[in-house]
C-alpha cells in the first residue's frame, strides 16, 4: 500500500477503530444506555426509527438547502459589491464583521416572533450563519487583483467592469467553492440548532424530544444523521471545486 | 491652441516641462515624482531608462500611457495631447501575471477582449485573431505552445507569452517595466535578442525600464539616466552602436565603454545622494 492509498483509508480507519473502542468501553464497564449508548444500540435505534428520522432528515436538508441557496445568492451580490469597491468595503465590513460575531441562535427567538414556529426561523438561520464565509471569500478574490495586470487592461480602455468579469470573478471561483464547503456545514448548524426550539419536525426537534424523553440511542442517531449530510454535502462541493477551478491547483502539485 | 505640437511635430512621445506630484497634498508641499521632465522620442525609436530604484521610472511609464496625468506641463504622444489611456500601447511588467486558468493562446488573445475596434468583432474573427496570435507566439519561439496554460511554461517563456500579449493589438509603442529583471543570465540575453528581433520587424517604439546597464546599451537607441528624489532625467545618451546587433557585440570594448560611463553617472549620483543623506 503505497502512501497515497494510505492516506485515502486513514479516517475510515480511525472511524472504524474509535467505533470499536467506544463499544468495548460501553460493554466492559455496563455503561447505561440511558447516559451513553453504545455504538451498537444506537444502530438498533436507528433501524428501528429510521422512517421516523428519514422524515426529520429530510425536511432538515431541505431547509438547509433553501437557506444555503439564499446564502450563496446574497453572499456573492454581497462579496461582489464589497470586493468591487473601496467605499463599500470601507463601509461595510466593520459591520459584517460584527454582525458575524454575533451568535446566530440569538437570532432564533426573533424570527420565531417574525415568522412563527416552522420552516421561516430555521430557513432565515442557516442562510445567516453561512453567507458570510461565501461573502468574504469573493470579496478577498476580487479585492487580491494585480496592479500591474490591472494597469495593462486598462490602457486598453478597460472599465471597471471588465476587469471584474474577465479577471475578478474567474480569480475568485477557488476561493467561492472553497467557502462553499465551509458554508454548507454552517448551514445544518444553523437548521439544527433553529429547529431544537422553533420547529416540530426536522433533526433539531427529533434531538430535543428524544433527549426529552430519554431515548439517548435516537438522540444519537439524530446527530449521526446530520453529520452524515453535513460529510456528503462537504464532499459534494468539494468534488465540484476539484473539477471547475483544476488551474488553481496545477501549479502547485505539478502535472 | 497648446493641442498641436509646434517646434517638435516630427517627435513621436513629447514630453514638455512634466511634473507630477501623487495627491493634491504633495503638489501643495512641492514634493513631486517626477520633475521638469522633457523629452522628444522618434517614431519607431528605442529608448531605455535607466536609474536607482524609486526614481519614478514606473511613474514615468504611467504618464506616457495616461493612466496618470501630470500635475504641470503637457505630454503628446502620435501628434494627440494624452488625456486618458492610451490604446496604441502594450505593457508588460517585471510578473509576467499570466491568467492561470486561459491557456497561453487565449492570454495573449486578451487584450483583444478589451480594446476597440476588435472588442466588437472578437466573435466574428476569432478564427483570425487566433492565427494573429499562433504567428506572434511562434515569432517568440513559443509556436505549438498555444494550448499550454502558465504553469506549464518556465519563467521565460510566461514572459515571452506576456510580451506577445503586450503586442496582440499591434501597439505603437510597447512600455516594458524590468521585464527580464526576474529571470536568470541566460534567458534574459535570449529575450534581448526576441525583443530586438520583435522590435526590428515591427517598428514600433519601445520604452524600456530597467536596472541593466547592459540590456539598455545593448536594445535601446537612446538610454536616459534618471535621478532619484525628485525623479528627473539627468543624462541622454545616444547608442550610436550600429544594427543589428549581435550578443558579441556586448564583449567589445565600444560597448563596455559606454556602459561604464553610464555606471559613471549612476555612481556619481548615488554619491551625492548619499552625501545629501548625511547632511540632512
Amino acid at each position: 500500500m503505497n502512501r497515497k492509498q494510505q492516506e485515502a483509508w486513514a479516517p475510515w480507519v480511525l472511524m472504524a477503530a474509535t467505533i470499536i473502542l467506544w463499544q468495548i468501553i460501553c460493554s466492559a464497564f455496563n455503561v447505561s444506555e440511558f447516559i451513553f449508548p453504545s455504538p451498537m444500540r444506537i444502530l438498533e435505534q436507528t433501524i428501528e426509527h429510521s422512517s421516523t428520522i428519514a422524515g426529520h432528515a429530510w425536511r432538515t436538508f431541505w431547509v438547509t438547502m433553501v437557506g444555503f441557496a439564499i446564502a450563496i445568492v446574497v453572499g456573492v451580490l454581497l462579496g461582489f459589491l464589497i470586493g468591487s469597491s473601496r467605499l463599500a468595503y470601507a463601509a461595510m465590513y466593520p459591520l459584517m464583521t460584527a454582525f458575524n460575531a454575533l451568535p446566530k441562535a440569538a437570532f432564533v427567538p426573533i424570527l420565531v416572533v417574525w415568522f412563527g414556529i416552522g420552516v421561516g426561523p430555521a430557513v432565515l438561520t442557516a442562510f445567516l450563519i453561512s453567507f458570510f464565509p461565501i461573502m468574504v471569500n469573493i470579496a478577498t478574490g476580487l479585492a487580491t487583483l494585480e496592479p500591474e495586470l490591472e494597469d495593462v487592461l486598462r490602457v486598453l480602455g478597460a472599465k471597471r467592469w471588465d476587469v471584474l468579469t474577465k479577471v475578478g470573478l474567474p480569480r475568485s471561483m477557488p476561493y467561492f467553492y472553497g467557502s462553499l464547503k465551509v458554508a454548507i456545514t454552517l448551514a445544518f448548524v444553523g437548521t439544527t440548532v433553529s429547529e431544537m426550539t422553533a420547529s416540530d419536525q426536522g433533526i433539531g426537534y427529533l434531538l430535543i424530544s428524544a433527549g426529552s424523553s430519554m431515548q439517548m440511542g435516537l438522540a444519537f442517531s439524530g446527530l449521526l444523521v446530520v453529520g452524515v449530510m453535513a460529510m456528503l454535502m462537504y464532499e459534494l462541493f468539494s468534488y465540484v471545486e476539484k473539477h471547475t477551478t483544476a488551474w488553481a491547483h496545477w501549479g502547485s502539485q505539478g502535472e | 491652441m497648446s493641442d498641436t505640437p509646434a517646434a517638435t511635430d516630427t517627435a513621436f512621445v513629447d514630453f514638455r516641462k512634466v511634473w507630477l506630484a501623487y495627491n493634491d497634498d504633495l503638489h501643495a508641499k512641492g514634493i513631486f515624482a517626477v520633475e521638469d521632465i522633457n523629452l522628444q522620442v522618434q517614431q519607431g525609436e528605442f529608448i531605455a531608462i535607466v536609474g536607482p530604484s524609486g526614481c519614478g521610472k514606473s511613474t514615468f511609464m504611467k504618464l506616457t500611457t495616461g493612466l496618470k496625468r501630470p500635475s504641470k506641463g503637457q505630454i503628446f504622444v502620435d501628434g494627440k495631447q494624452v488625456d486618458g489611456p492610451l490604446k496604441i500601447s502594450g505593457m508588460a511588467f517585471q510578473a509576467p501575471s499570466l491568467l492561470p486558468w486561459r491557456t497561453t493562446l487565449d492570454n495573449v488573445l486578451l487584450p483583444l477582449e478589451i480594446v476597440e475596434p476588435h472588442r466588437s468583432q472578437f466573435k466574428a474573427k476569432r478564427k483570425e485573431y487566433e492565427a494573429r496570435a499562433s504567428a506572434l507566439l511562434a515569432s517568440v519561439g513559443l509556436g505549438g505552445m498555444e494550448q499550454k496554460f502558465p504553469w506549464q511554461l518556465s519563467g521565460g517563456m510566461q514572459q515571452r507569452a506576456s510580451i506577445c500579449r503586450a503586442l496582440i493589438h499591434e501597439p505603437k509603442m510597447l512600455l516594458l517595466d524590468e521585464p527580464f529583471g526576474a529571470l536568470d543570465a541566460f534567458t534574459r540575453e535570449e529575450l534581448w535578442c526576441t525583443l530586438r528581433d520583435l522590435q526590428a520587424a515591427q517598428k514600433f517604439n519601445v520604452i524600456l525600464v530597467t536596472h541593466d546597464l547592459r540590456e539598455s546599451v545593448f536594445l535601446a537607441d537612446t538610454v536616459y539616466v534618471m535621478s532619484k528624489g525628485p525623479g528627473r532625467f539627468v543624462v541622454k545618451r545616444h547608442i550610436d552602436l550600429p544594427r543589428p546587433r549581435d550578443l558579441e557585440i556586448t564583449y567589445t570594448p565600444e560597448f563596455t565603454d559606454i556602459v561604464h560611463e553610464l555606471r559613471g553617472h549612476i555612481g556619481a549620483m548615488r554619491k551625492t545622494g548619499a552625501s545629501a543623506a548625511i547632511n540632512q
